[in-house]
């Protein structure tokens, strides 16, 4: 974590060093977390990772950590139970790093969409799923994220990860997501 | 395959990100009209094929006939092929020997490139004409030329206006791919309005017909925009921090309710269409969402301030919030009838959500519907009819029932969902 901080202003500047994680690109312009070792090294063309953090300058492609598969952060879903609002005790670590993240990095931030399952209306929907997003902004303001790093919206039902009407498919669906800087 | 009727400007611009902007286009996919359930009492009616009318490419008195038969509140009588002229006099025995109470009578004739359509109705019982009508069309107009005339048909025999020229709108979902459409009320003609890879709900028409509220997904939220049909521009209606949704138009068209989050939980607001001058209408400690204007002043609303999802309303210019459903737990998506006696909304009947009928003097209610995924139900102008949208078939379908629960008609599509239907005023002539 703390590495990848001060890499930061040295990887804007175009100089991959000192750095055990540096950032490569994956051909899609997000970045990749490279545990390989060493420093500025191996396969990592500067210019290009350069022109990525152009482009998303103060962006998630800065932080691979919120992305790497093996970090916590690149966790983004907060599940919730069938007409409940309330962050499950699961999901507390979850919310809690990212509560970190934020805090420490007070450029960065959050888009939080909440979701619903397809049933009834879509409008009472979007309204439920507002909920859903508020109480992860919520969560996210008492532990020290500021009001102006988060936004919370809703997608309703209109956006599920998951298209059967199946419990299953519905739990999946009623859920909130967290979007960084860069992503939305 | 229906031609385009109207005059459309040409594509404007491509606004930027995935969202496409059209108010001209062939449509992809075509509505297909079926009737489903048809009155009790039809009144026997024949549309004579009218004179000079085999001069044009496509049949006028097809689109009367279908007109009124889908209405379901007429029995078209077949008089055979021979043409009947608006000036002839009427062969009344015959007619009345084919059980017929009314019969329509035309005469279609050049006029420099176009065509004079006649049309005169006569009651075969009294013998009486019941009235005429002419207008002048160019031979791609058979559609609104016949759309007109069973209006005409339609005021004369019901004494209420007919919706035959009116137009629906409603969101097409084909794989990923989102359409905002405009077809005309029996479902032909249809043009789409706004293409985008995100989601589109919620459309609304101005009561002049001339522009359209809708709530896109495009910026990763919900935003409120205000789309006008003749040159596809559009502007932000309302795009405050948080969601932003269910806009609604005030009845003089000057005024949008909308749905926002800036505050908070879902409240209700209202802002000018140019999105300027946002004002709170109303405020609850729960959510309070899908307003609907009244045009008695009122504003019906669903809000689950009591607990559970009900319907309220609260007076226009403020005031004390009254609730107005209290049967089960689940009572959504309320719109008031065109003469506001009435409230179409949607119940959860015991796991099924079904379109319901309640009149507000009274206090009956009546399930309109027995399928059981309904949404989005919209009054046809005249009240006779309510569109809405549901599922057949695991497919979305748009549906209309009569405010008796009698006539049924289906329009859908043959692969893609038809969802988020509005029922558009009467055009302005």
């Amino acid at each position: 974590m703390n590495c990848i901080r001060f890499a930061l202003p040295l990887i804007t500047a175009g100089l991959l060093a000192a750095c055990s994680s540096a950032p490569s690109t994956d051909g899609q312009g997000a970045t990749v977390e490279d545990r390989s070792g060493g420093a500025a090294s191996s396969g990592v063309d500067a210019n290009r990772v350069v022109s990525v953090n152009a482009d998303n300058k103060g962006g998630v492609a800065n932080y691979p950590e919120l992305t790497d598969s093996k970090s916590i952060l690149s966790k983004r879903s907060v599940l919730f139970d069938y007409d409940s609002y309330v962050i499950k005790s699961e999901f507390g670590p979850l919310v809690e790093a990212h509560a970190k993240f934020l805090v420490a990095h007070p450029k960065m931030k959050m888009l939080i969409q909440g979701n619903t399952d397809e049933r009834g209306s879509r409008e009472y929907n979007l309204a439920l799923g507002q909920k859903r997003a508020d109480a992860v902004k919520k969560a996210l303001s008492l532990l020290g994220v500021s009001e102006s790093q988060l936004e919370s919206v809703s997608l309703g039902e209109e956006k599920p990860s998951c298209s059967d009407s199946t419990e299953t498919c519905w739990s999946a669906n009623r859920r909130g997501d967290m979007l960084y800087s860069g992503e939305f | 395959m229906p031609l385009n009727l109207r005059i459309l400007p040409l594509l404007r611009s491509a606004l930027p990100g995935c969202v496409l902007v059209l108010v001209s286009s062939v449509a992809q996919a075509q509505l297909a009209i079926e009737i489903t359930g048809a009155g009790a009492n039809r009144m026997p009616v024949a549309v004579a094929t009218f004179e000079g009318e085999s001069a044009l490419p496509r049949s006028v008195t097809d689109v009367v006939r279908a007109d009124l038969e889908r209405s379901g509140l007429f029995k078209m009588v077949e008089l055979g092929p021979g043409p009947m002229g608006a000036d002839a006099p009427v062969d009344f025995a015959r007619v009345r020997s084919r059980g017929a109470d009314a019969v329509a009578v035309g005469t279609v004739s050049p006029s420099g490139g176009r065509y004079q359509v006649q049309v005169r109705l006569h009651d075969t019982a009294k013998q009486v004409s019941l009235g005429g009508q002419a207008m002048v069309m160019s031979p791609n107009q058979y559609r609104t030329t016949g759309h007109r005339i069973a209006d005409f048909i339609y005021e004369k025999l019901t004494g209420e206006p007919g919706v035959f020229s009116t137009r629906i709108a409603y969101v097409l979902k084909a794989g990923s791919r989102y359409e905002l459409q405009i077809a005309d009320a029996d479902g032909s003609n249809a043009q789409t309005a706004l293409v985008s890879k995100e989601p589109i709900i919620s459309p609304s028409w101005s009561p002049d017909g001339s522009r359209l509220a809708y709530v896109s997904f495009e910026a990763k939220k919900p935003v409120v925009y205000v789309h006008s049909l003749a040159t596809g521009q559009r502007n932000v209606a309302a795009n405050f921090k948080g969601s932003n949704s269910a806009p609604a138009w005030s009845p003089d068209g000057r005024r949008l309710a909308v749905v926002l989050t800036k505050d908070g939980q879902s409240q209700l607001y209202s802002v000018n269409a140019d999105g300027s001058g946002v004002q709170r209408l109303a405020s609850s400690a729960g959510i309070d969402t899908e307003p609907a204007w009244s045009p008695d002043g009122m504003i019906y609303f669903t809000s689950d301030r009591g607990g559970s999802p009900q319907v309220y309303r609260v007076p226009a210019g403020g005031g004390e919030a009254q609730r107005v459903t209290f049967e089960g737990n689940y009572n959504v998506s309320p719109r008031p009838s065109p003469d506001g006696k009435s409230l179409v909304y949607v119940s959860r009947n015991g796991g099924r959500f079904q379109v319901t009928m309640l009149d507000l003097a009274s206090r009956q209610t009546q399930t309109l519907t027995d399928s059981s995924k309904d949404e989005s139900p919209s009054f046809a102008p005249n009240g006779r009819m309510v569109l809405y949208a549901t599922e057949v078939g695991g497919r979305g379908v748009l549906a209309a029932v009569s405010s008796d629960g009698r006539v049924k008609q289906r329009l859908s599509v043959q692969s893609g969902d038809v969802r988020e239907p509005a029922w558009g005023p009467q055009p302005r002539n």
